[in-house]
């Protein structure tokens, strides 16, 4: 084994030579080097800051929506066929759960009627499995491939949707994707590195900005103090085909007020295009967009018919502006009086990504300020130095000159460790840092095992050449047990961990294999290389 | 330098005073558990929310217990911090208790707005520069500096934001409590500090993070704690029954239980928080004081095959003293490293770094103390009518992986 020292020194020293590049690259200058230290060290969001959030989208809306919708037409065309009815519902859905009990419960279809009932269901309304109740009410839930069809198409609308809006944030690294937890198939993970403004970026993904514009009553267009005021006015009486809505409560506004609009909007979200926030001549905040070819005609056509009266702004059931008509607008409009940039610059966004087809619940968040992470980093670095330091020492004190290869192999483990981390793209996180302090720790315990051996063997009067053989033969078994031991700890711990923890197991595993490199490989190269110089070492400093 | 040379301690004769010392402290920590009604659970575990927030001064507990108390609707607790290197800040936390999600983020989202209320100045008009992203506060100075006839393109803004939001949260933590402390950023000049100092104030607090763990992933997170911990326990069996025999493997086993039970107690004990990493630091710890019950094993297994006239108590006691060293030597320099951690680590960090520490005392004794003893009584006790020198049932080694049975003599070393 001795043979082949230049070999192994080469090995070794390609090694460094990798792994230094891999840290900090060919730097040319201090800050170049930095640079290159963070590009290539990617950090976890508990140190860079950012927000992991994990939400459940309600595909039960989805299915509620289908079946309102299918309601509504269904409605329109028994009246077109003359059949009558008493009624129309959906069941409620609260949970995901409840996305699979969806039913439409029809009732007081006349007996005469029910053939004709039964052919138009059949023909227009395939997706649904309709059931007789009894001879007047029937009973209509969609069919289980159409249904996992549905849910499935909502999981993945909801992630493009998100997908752009937070694309529009301009968070570098951000992703959406489904998460896969056990027993759910609804879940997607968000992460938004680097994000310092989680409560917005919340916001902005939770929002499920469903935008109307509709007609406020002509009778009945300013802003009422209250709901009961407002049916208080009306007589107590709703009309028809009309809803009350309330305005969204601003800063500084006193008390609520409410509006009399139509059901019908004049134009959805769906319709607008190209939206921007800007300001306009008196500084206040506004939304400006263009409308899409079908948009714009029904959009002319009312405006043209309604000059003079006054049109609301609705997202998610709230209004955010009231204005009225000046002329007859065909292409393109913009939403006035709104409270903030933020406002703007949010609606802008909602309408460039579209509404989401059903609502997100979140169910995890971890959100980490830029200082926090700065701080963790601080500390972590610190910690790092310390313990390091303290090994060092000691093992110069009680090992001697032989403690310096110890220092030099650790020295080694560690820069492997951070290559490693770096070519492998993995995150450092917090628990990461412990990890490669830790893997300090226990990658000493491989040198003091060799080293007590090779004490040992010299005790029993063995020469040092002989001495440092049988150190390092009779130690690798018990160095492969006990590093087999943390790794098999690790392995589960990544398995069943998530984010922090794995990166904590991820570095320890990388640490300790690479360990056995440094402890075995390099250690015994620098001990050859020390007594190849000498013909008969008689001493070995250890 | 040399300690522990050529040691002869009776520790497995003297093993009584230490195996009554394991019971007291495993009782003592039961007890605890017990009489305090369970483990404290960090958010991982237990659903809820929690802000972690940094102020200006002491932190005013009681006026902010209060004025939560007034406006969210579930309970909230309040909890300083400070110590180990953080100053100032306090742990704002509301439990699930049965609530859903959405009632959970809504209590949430009401202690962000009490906070803004009592400590900030939202009616001011001005923007809070303790707790502004980017994107607002370049958004808030664009015009005021066009006014002011400050010229700068759009990318010198976003730099100088950039710039001024990095050193507040760089080199004071979040916090500033004067403008003076960004006037030497890149960038910097006296116009932007003028239209900095009137469209923004500064408020006494920062929030440094926020997390919510809802109770579908409250209960998930819980469960996967505990088969993460078991799985590895079996795993670990596995490799030492293949290594070794059967008994060493079950010694090894409830020498870590022994352990994970301890360090749990002294969690109980001292008020501690569970949290997935502190389940990473228990399985850490099982890992390595399988370690040092390996490397005593592995000394007996060797000494056994040149010792046949001895009794198993003094193999075992030679082995033990003949690993001291090494023993004392690696627990002490990972102890090192682990109690730096638990000085210079951080609050984030602080039930890990500490679950380690006492691990690790606990995880080497009970290599010596626990697991040796629990062999030396199986043997003693199989053995008792056939006692004729430690002919011992031994595993032949790594290259067979079939554990041997009685009175198979232990073929070549291990390499």
């Amino acid at each position: 084994m001795r043979k082949n020292l230049t070999t192994r020194s080469v090995i070794i020293v390609v090694t460094i030579l990798v792994c230094i590049f891999g840290i900090i690259g060919f730097p040319t200058s201090r800050t170049e080097l930095v640079d290159h230290l963070k590009e290539n060290i990617r950090l976890g969001l508990d140190l860079k800051g950012g927000s992991h959030l994990v939400m459940e989208v309600q595909v039960q809306d989805a299915v509620v929506g289908d079946a309102r919708q299918s309601i509504e037409r269904l409605q329109e065309e028994l009246k077109k066929q003359n059949i009558t009815w008493t009624s129309m519902e959906v069941s409620d859905a609260h949970a995901v759960a409840d996305a699979d009990n969806v039913v439409i419960t029809i009732k007081g279809i006349a007996a005469t009627q029910s053939g004709d009932f039964r052919n138009l269901i059949g023909a227009d309304y395939s997706t649904y499995i309709l059931t007789t109740i009894n001879s007047t009410d029937y009973s209509m839930k969609m069919r289980p491939s159409d249904l996992v069809e549905l849910k499935r198409e909502t999981v993945a609308r909801t992630i493009d949707t998100i997908n752009n809006r937070i694309n529009q944030l301009g968070v570098a690294e951000s992703s959406v994707q489904q998460y896969g937890r056990s027993g759910s198939d609804y879940q997607i993970l968000i992460q938004l590195p680097g994000v310092d403004d989680p409560a917005r970026a919340k916001q902005l993904i939770g929002t499920t900005a469903m935008l109307e514009i509709t007609g406020v009553d002509k009778a009945h267009d300013t802003a009422f103090s209250s709901h009961e005021d407002a049916l208080a006015k009306l007589g107590g009486i709703m009309p028809l085909n009309e809803k009350l809505v309330r305005a969204k409560p601003r800063a500084g506004a006193q008390g609520e007020e409410w509006y009399l609009v139509n059901k019908i909007p004049v134009i959805t979200g769906r319709e607008m295009r190209n939206a921007r926030a800007g300001q306009d001549d008196v500084r206040k905040w506004q939304t400006s967009f263009t409308l899409s070819p079908d948009g714009g005609k029904k959009f002319g056509k009312y405006t043209g018919e309604h000059v003079n009266d006054k049109l609301a702004v609705i997202l998610d059931n709230q209004i955010v502006s009231v204005a009225t008509i000046n002329e007859r607008i065909e292409d393109s409009g913009r939403i006035m009086g709104l409270g903030s940039d933020e406002e703007a610059t949010d609606l802008s966004r909602y309408l460039r990504s579209g509404s989401l087809p059903a609502g997100v619940k979140p169910l995890e968040e971890n959100s980490v300020g830029p200082s926090l992470g700065a701080d963790s980093i601080h500390q972590g670095i610190v910690s790092g130095i310390a313990g390091l330091t303290a090994v060092v020492f000691v093992m110069l004190l009680y090992y001697k000159r032989s403690g310096v290869n110890a220092v030099l192999a650790l020295v080694l483990n560690t820069v492997i460790l951070l290559a490693a981390i770096s070519y492998f793209h993995a995150a450092l996180t917090l628990p990461g840092i412990a990890g490669v302090i830790l893997t300090i720790g226990m990658a000493v315990d491989s040198n003091v095992l060799i080293f007590e051996r090779i004490r040992e063997e010299l005790r029993t009067g063995k020469g040092v050449l002989a001495a440092v053989d049988a150190g390092f033969g009779k130690a690798w078994w018990t160095i492969v047990d006990t590093h087999v031991t943390t790794v098999v700890s690790c392995a589960f711990l990544f398995l069943f961990g998530e984010g922090p923890v794995r990166g904590f197991a991820v570095t320890l595993t990388i640490g300790l294999i690479a360990n056995i490199f440094t402890a075995v490989f390099v250690s015994r190269t620098i001990f050859d290389y020390e007594l190849s110089g000498h013909r008969r070492m008689e001493t070995l400093s250890i | 330098m040399e300690l522990f040379k050529n040691t002869n301690y009776d520790f497995l004769g003297k093993k009584w005073p230490f195996i009554i010392a394991s019971l007291v402290l495993s009782v003592a920590g039961l007890t605890s558990v017990v009489l305090k009604g369970g483990l404290k659970y960090g958010i991982d575990f237990k659903e809820g929310a929690l802000m972690q927030v940094k102020f200006a001064y002491p932190p005013p507990d009681n006026k902010i217990r209060q004025a939560m108390l007034r406006q969210v609707k579930s309970e909230v607790s309040v909890q300083d911090l400070s110590g180990s290197g953080i100053q100032n800040e306090v742990e704002i936390a509301t439990e699930a208790k049965g609530q859903g999600e959405g009632e959970l983020a809504a209590n949430r989202q009401d202690m962000e707005r009490v906070l803004t209320a009592t400590f900030g100045k939202p009616d001011s008009g001005k923007l809070d520069l303790n707790n502004a992203s980017r994107e607002t506060l370049a958004n808030r100075l664009r015009e005021p500096l066009a006014r002011a006839g400050v010229a700068m393109s759009e990318d010198q803004l976003q730099a100088v934001v950039a710039n001024i939001l990095n050193e507040i949260n760089t080199r004071h933590s979040g916090l500033i409590t004067d403008f003076n402390q960004v006037a030497s950023v890149s960038g910097m000049n006296a116009g932007i500090m003028n239209t900095l100092r009137q469209e923004c104030y500064l408020s006494d607090f920062h929030v440094m993070g926020a997390q919510m763990v809802g109770p579908k992933v409250g209960k998930e997170l819980r469960q996967k704690a505990v088969k993460a911990t078991l799985y590895a326990m079996v795993g670990m069996l596995a490799y030492i029954w293949f290594r070794f025999e059967w008994i060493y493997g079950l010694g090894a086993v409830i020498a870590c239980f022994h352990d994970t039970l301890i360090t749990v107690g002294l969690f109980s004990l001292f008020n501690k928080e569970i949290s997935m990493t502190v389940i990473a630091a228990l399985l850490t710890l099982v890992g390595y004081s399988m370690n040092d019950t390996i490397v005593i094993f592995d000394r007996i297994r060797e000494n056994l095959k040149f010792s046949h006239r001895e009794n198993l108590e003094t193999v075992m006691n030679r082995a033990v003293n003949q690993t001291l060293s090494r023993t004392i030597m690696t627990s002490g320099l990972t102890f090192l490293t682990v109690i730096a951690l638990f000085i210079w680590g951080g609050p984030v960090l602080g039930g890990f770094s500490f679950a380690l520490v006492c691990g690790i005392i606990v995880g080497t004794y009970s290599s010596v103390f626990v697991a040796s003893p629990i062999v030396l009584f199986w043997h003693n006790y199989a053995d008792r009518p056939k006692r004729s020198g430690a002919v011992l049932p031994v595993s032949p080694g790594p290259s067979a992986p079939r554990a041997g049975t009685a009175r198979k003599s232990p073929t070549k070393a291990a390499k």
